[in-house]
């Protein structure tokens, strides 16, 4: 088994979690799908640190963020597959 | 791994175990600390419980004191109890409440006394408790007798991948065993609300839980200024790469496993309706949940962190988890138990279950938690709103 880079809760999910300590614009990462334990691959566009997440496909301005396969939050500001998903382009729908 | 079926706890009067042992001095309100803290350093082998509270209380506000106060005199980790108020109607009610257990217990109050000779008779007592206490021996207790709750803490997405779904690991493994279980954080579980609330057994209990949990955010939108984005994600949640409240809710609804919960509590109340998963209403600030969880009679606490959250609690013992592996290096003197080779996959999660019910094991069977060794005991009551 090689390296895991990010961790996907659930096979719906749109972001991964990175579980190294940080991963490198432009590295090829690992990843690993708990729900169903398979493997895929994915090229990183940031600097991402360990628990930070990841998107798995290009995200559109509204569009909702899945982790754990359900809704976590909006998308505030598009995001590219391979892009830092957090605080600066990600909001809560509650409150 | 084949689950051991018993403990060593102390067999108390009522027919509960206790993990621990402890004499305690128990102030009815703020200004009687000073006594109680003297006591507790005169007679070795006890400890006091200073808190802020106690004075001027009414309503709702002032039954949740008297609960905790009282539930935390009956916990079976506590032995014996010294209660000692400024004046005695308070003092005598949480005495009688306590004497219910049928463990010693006495009340002392300072007005018309004065502290010097209220601490000279009340050291007397302690001294007579702690000394009945230490012959106390420790003897073979069913696993039943382990009421286990659970509460996160400075979580990162660490927590909702592997310390919060380990400790559900345990729960489902625990829950056949007949052992009390107890999760909280109503707080913390928006946004995994109705995915929560489906985890209740009984359709009384989905609504208990659906009002609880509606009436804390009622309260939340009335108070609040804008949203809660300074408090909740916390910007050690943030650090840690938790984006939003939801986020934190599902990843916290990870330490409950597959069980269903068969009541919801109020804060510090304790279960009647025998083994199981149980929701108490909670705050999700780590030292009045673990206050009200103690109060409502758990013996041993599970507590699963990312970033490193360091809490402790005086009588119930505070196990601390993380699957973060920084957090595991940087503060090792506050993990009890690391899980973070679940990260790199060299560990699963049913093997990291079996690795916290040993250690569970240990610590009911009387081995220090770090926060206990560190000196931690975060005794914290939850006000309900300010006093008449």
């Amino acid at each position: 088994m090689s390296n895991t880079d990010i961790i996907i809760h659930d096979e719906k999910d749109n972001v991964g979690v990175v579980v190294i300590e940080k991963i490198t614009p432009n590295q090829v990462c690992n990843c690993w799908i708990m729900e169903n334990d398979k493997s895929i691959s994915i090229q990183s566009k940031d600097e991402i640190p360990l628990g930070h997440k990841i998107a798995m496909i290009d995200l559109n301005e509204g569009d909702t963020i899945l982790k754990y396969g359900h809704d976590i939050g909006k998308v505030v500001k598009n995001i590219k597959k391979g892009e830092h998903v957090h605080v600066h382009n990600v909001k809560t729908k509650k409150w | 791994m084949e689950i051991p079926k018993s403990f060593l706890g102390y067999k108390r009067e009522n027919g509960r175990a206790g993990t621990r042992n402890h004499v305690i001095i128990l102030p009815v309100d703020d200004i009687s600390n000073a006594c109680a803290e003297a006591v507790a350093n005169n007679i070795k082998g006890t400890i006091a419980l200073p808190h802020s509270y106690g004075r001027l209380q009414f309503g709702a506000d002032l039954e949740l004191h008297f609960r905790t106060m009282i539930g935390t005199g009956k916990n079976p980790n506590v032995a014996a109890v010294i209660v000692i108020g400024i004046e005695p109607k308070w003092t005598k009610r949480i005495v009688d409440a306590i004497a219910t257990t049928g463990k010693p217990v006495e009340g002392f109050s300072i007005e018309g006394v004065g502290d010097i000779d209220t601490i000279a008779k009340v050291s007397k007592k302690a001294q007579e408790f702690s000394m009945w206490a230490s012959e106390k021996q420790r003897e073979e207790c069913p696993m039943s007798d382990l009421w286990i709750s659970v509460k996160c803490g400075e979580s990162d997405t660490t927590s909702g991948l592997a310390s919060n779904p380990t400790v559900g690991n345990l729960m489902d493994k625990l829950e056949p065993l007949g052992v009390h279980l107890c999760f909280g954080e109503t707080s913390e579980l928006t946004g995994a609300e109705t995915v929560c609330e489906k985890r209740g057994k009984t359709p009384e209990a989905q609504a208990k839980f659906k009002k609880t949990w509606n009436d804390y955010n009622d309260f939340i939108l009335k108070e609040a200024t804008d949203d809660l984005s300074e408090s909740q994600p916390t910007a050690g949640n943030i650090a840690g790469g938790l984006t939003t409240i939801e986020e934190k809710a599902f990843g916290n609804f990870q330490k409950i496993g597959g069980c269903q919960f068969i009541d919801v509590l109020e804060p510090a109340e304790e279960p009647t309706k025998g083994a199981g998963l149980y929701f108490m209403d909670t705050s999700s600030a780590a030292a009045e949940c673990v206050t009200l969880q103690a109060a409502g009679g758990f013996n041993i606490h599970l507590f699963p962190t990312g970033q490193g959250n360091i809490i402790g609690n005086p009588i119930e013992p505070v196990i601390k988890l993380t699957a973060n592996p920084l957090t595991a290096k940087t503060m090792s003197e506050h993990i009890d138990v690391d899980v973070s080779k679940i990260l790199s996959r060299e560990m699963n999660l049913s093997q990291a279950g079996d690795e916290l019910i040993k250690s569970t094991l240990r610590v009911a069977n009387g081995r220090l938690t770090c926060a206990e060794a560190l000196g931690h005991k975060e005794f914290v009551m939850t006000k309900l709103y300010r006093s008449a």
